[in-house]
């Protein structure tokens, strides 16, 4: 077993002429809650994509738990282990809450007697039941057969986070779970992850409520303009001088930071 | 039963059938206009495979031979009609149609534009059965995670592929399959009405199928069931009442009449009549909430 679980060298992504990721490395260590942070347009997303296969990279190697990914296509890299919320929510609006979970589980469920099984059909099946159970333990049990689009905003967050745990990932990503949510919402999400990462899943996510990212987080990189800028532990972001003047401003401005957050 | 219910009856079990077979690619996201390519192809095989001039084999080995000879042309234009979508996608089924229509015109060995005749009847206590059949094979294709991996291809593809579904693949196999059960439905009409010519299966027939299935809904196997039994019966039902009531003006201006209500449901129910949440609402003993919202959101967790 390798010490990081995820090991990105030299990634480099153009759009057109546009250098959106130049030449960033970092390694997230296994069972480890990694922040990745950085001011809007830094690139915390496009790695995302770039991580899942969204997009190809334009050079540089990507390594989960010891297997290089670079070349497997996106619809594969869940298998390897790794799955992922979104920044706006991105549950099948369409479908109930528990089809949402059982999607989730596909990545385990690709031969050809799991695909022709009937979810549907028989209401107490494994399938659903783990899904179901998936549901119940992160507090969002309530209704499982209602349609995600009607429910508010914080529950569909947390079901987010359900989907992507039922693939039963080694490496979770998570883009913006705390945005939009308030104080008691974001309380659930953080005992919710804090659960998830006891069970061993390594945890990188995008965020920019500091709060949440000093409350949670134990590693944080920073991104701004497409390169990394520091990375480091959570006390020492504060006292990096390049940080503090990418990504919070000026003194006054990171005061007013503070007080927003 | 009397021969005007049965001829009905009829009429509706085939577009039944023809509806399941574009609902299938439709529930993810595919609009499908060549439904009547794929009805001629099956009308034509399954008559070949009978007839004394072709391969004399028995119906019940001819009708399925047609489905898989329907099958491996829909899987093979699959790959090149799959990679449009939307309307483009639309024009591309229907060009297909088309072309397989002027074959069929030009093929003397299946009669050519004079039609071809077709030798085993089929009445109505074979396709009632079939259609039963194929309404039970397609609630339960849509309950497999096959069906719940369409049914998220139309929601967002790219989620769906990020958590492992095989796009393409999904997307080929409900082409196919759907091809099938229309190529199904058009051995059915040959072996019935122990006749066929192209030009029965013209454009209109493919758009009725289409309109079936989007006024019925997408979401759930229920839609294409209410919107060809809606389709079917309706304009018929209609036209019976006005003319024994004695209203000559209804009966011959019942298209109006459908033709506005249409309008208005695509005005006010623009998913098709039968949609996911309307299908929870109405058996809620399944999918019964275990407490209410206000519980959770109350942060009592």
């Amino acid at each position: 077993m390798t010490e990081h679980l995820l090991e990105i060298a030299g990634m480099h992504k153009s759009f057109g002429g546009l250098k959106v990721i130049d030449d960033v490395s970092f390694n997230v260590r296994r069972g480890g809650r990694t922040a990745l942070i950085g001011p809007n347009g830094a690139g915390k997303t496009t790695i995302f994509n770039l991580l899942t296969g969204v997009y190809p990279i334009d050079a540089g190697t990507i390594t989960v738990d010891g297997q290089d990914i670079t070349d497997v296509p996106p619809q594969d890299r869940v298998t390897v282990g790794m799955s992922r919320s979104f920044q706006n929510i991105r549950l099948m609006p369409h479908l109930s809450t528990v089809e949402n979970v059982m999607l989730g589980q596909h990545a385990r469920a690709r031969k050809l007697g799991d695909l022709l099984f009937p979810l549907g059909m028989l209401p107490r099946n494994r399938w659903r039941q783990a899904a179901e159970e998936a549901l119940e333990n992160a507090g969002v049990g309530t209704y499982p057969g209602e349609i995600v689009s009607n429910l508010p905003y914080g529950v569909q967050k947390r079901i987010e986070v359900v989907r992507a745990m039922v693939s039963d990932p080694k490496l979770l990503l998570l883009d913006e779970p705390a945005a939009g949510l308030n104080k008691t919402e974001t309380n659930q999400l953080q005992e919710l992850l804090e659960r998830v990462s006891d069970q061993g899943v390594t945890i990188l996510v995008v965020e920019h409520d500091m709060q949440f990212v000093r409350d949670l987080c134990d590693y944080i990189v920073v991104l701004n303009f497409g390169r990394k800028i520091f990375e480091g532990t959570p006390d020492e972001v504060h006292k990096d001088p390049a940080v503090l003047e990418a990504y919070l401003g000026t003194d006054e401005d990171a005061a007013e930071a503070e007080n927003a957050s | 039963m009397s021969g005007y219910i049965e001829a009905q009856l009829i009429i509706l079990c085939l577009s039944i059938i023809y509806a399941y077979g574009i609902f299938l690619p439709a529930a993810s996201g595919q609009l499908n206009l060549g439904a009547a390519g794929f009805i001629t192809l099956g009308a034509y095989a399954s008559a070949w495979f009978n007839a004394s001039t072709g391969a004399e084999l028995p119906m019940w080995l001819s009708i399925p031979l047609a489905m898989i000879f329907t099958g491996i042309i829909a899987f093979a234009i699959s790959f090149p009609i799959l990679r449009t979508r939307g309307v483009y996608m639309v024009l591309a089924t229907f060009a297909f149609a088309e072309v397989v229509s002027g074959v069929a015109i030009n093929l003397e060995f299946v009669g050519g534009a004079a039609g071809f005749p077709v030798d085993d009847h089929a009445d109505v206590t074979v396709i009632v059965p079939v259609t039963i059949a194929v309404i039970l094979f397609s609630f339960y294709f849509m309950s497999t995670r096959l069906g719940l991996s369409l049914r998220s291809i139309h929601d967002d593809e790219s989620v769906a592929t990020l958590f492992g579904v095989n796009v393409r693949t999904s997307k080929v196999v409900a082409f196919t399959v759907g091809a099938m059960l229309m190529s199904l439905g058009g051995s059915l009409y040959g072996h019935h009405y122990n006749y066929i010519e192209a030009q029965t299966f013209n454009v209109l027939l493919s758009i009725y199928i289409l309109l079936y299935v989007l006024m019925g809904g997408t979401q759930t196997a229920w839609g294409p069931l209410i919107g060809a039994t809606f389709f079917a019966v309706v304009p018929e039902a209609l036209r019976e009442i006005a003319e024994s009531a004695g209203l000559k003006w209804l009966a011959e201006g019942r298209f109006i009449l459908f033709g506005v209500f249409i309008v208005l449901l695509m005005v006010f129910r623009s998913e098709g009549v039968m949609t996911r949440t309307l299908q929870d609402r109405l058996g809620g003993g399944l999918f019964r909430r275990k407490k209410p919202i206000a519980d959770d959101m109350a942060g009592g967790s």
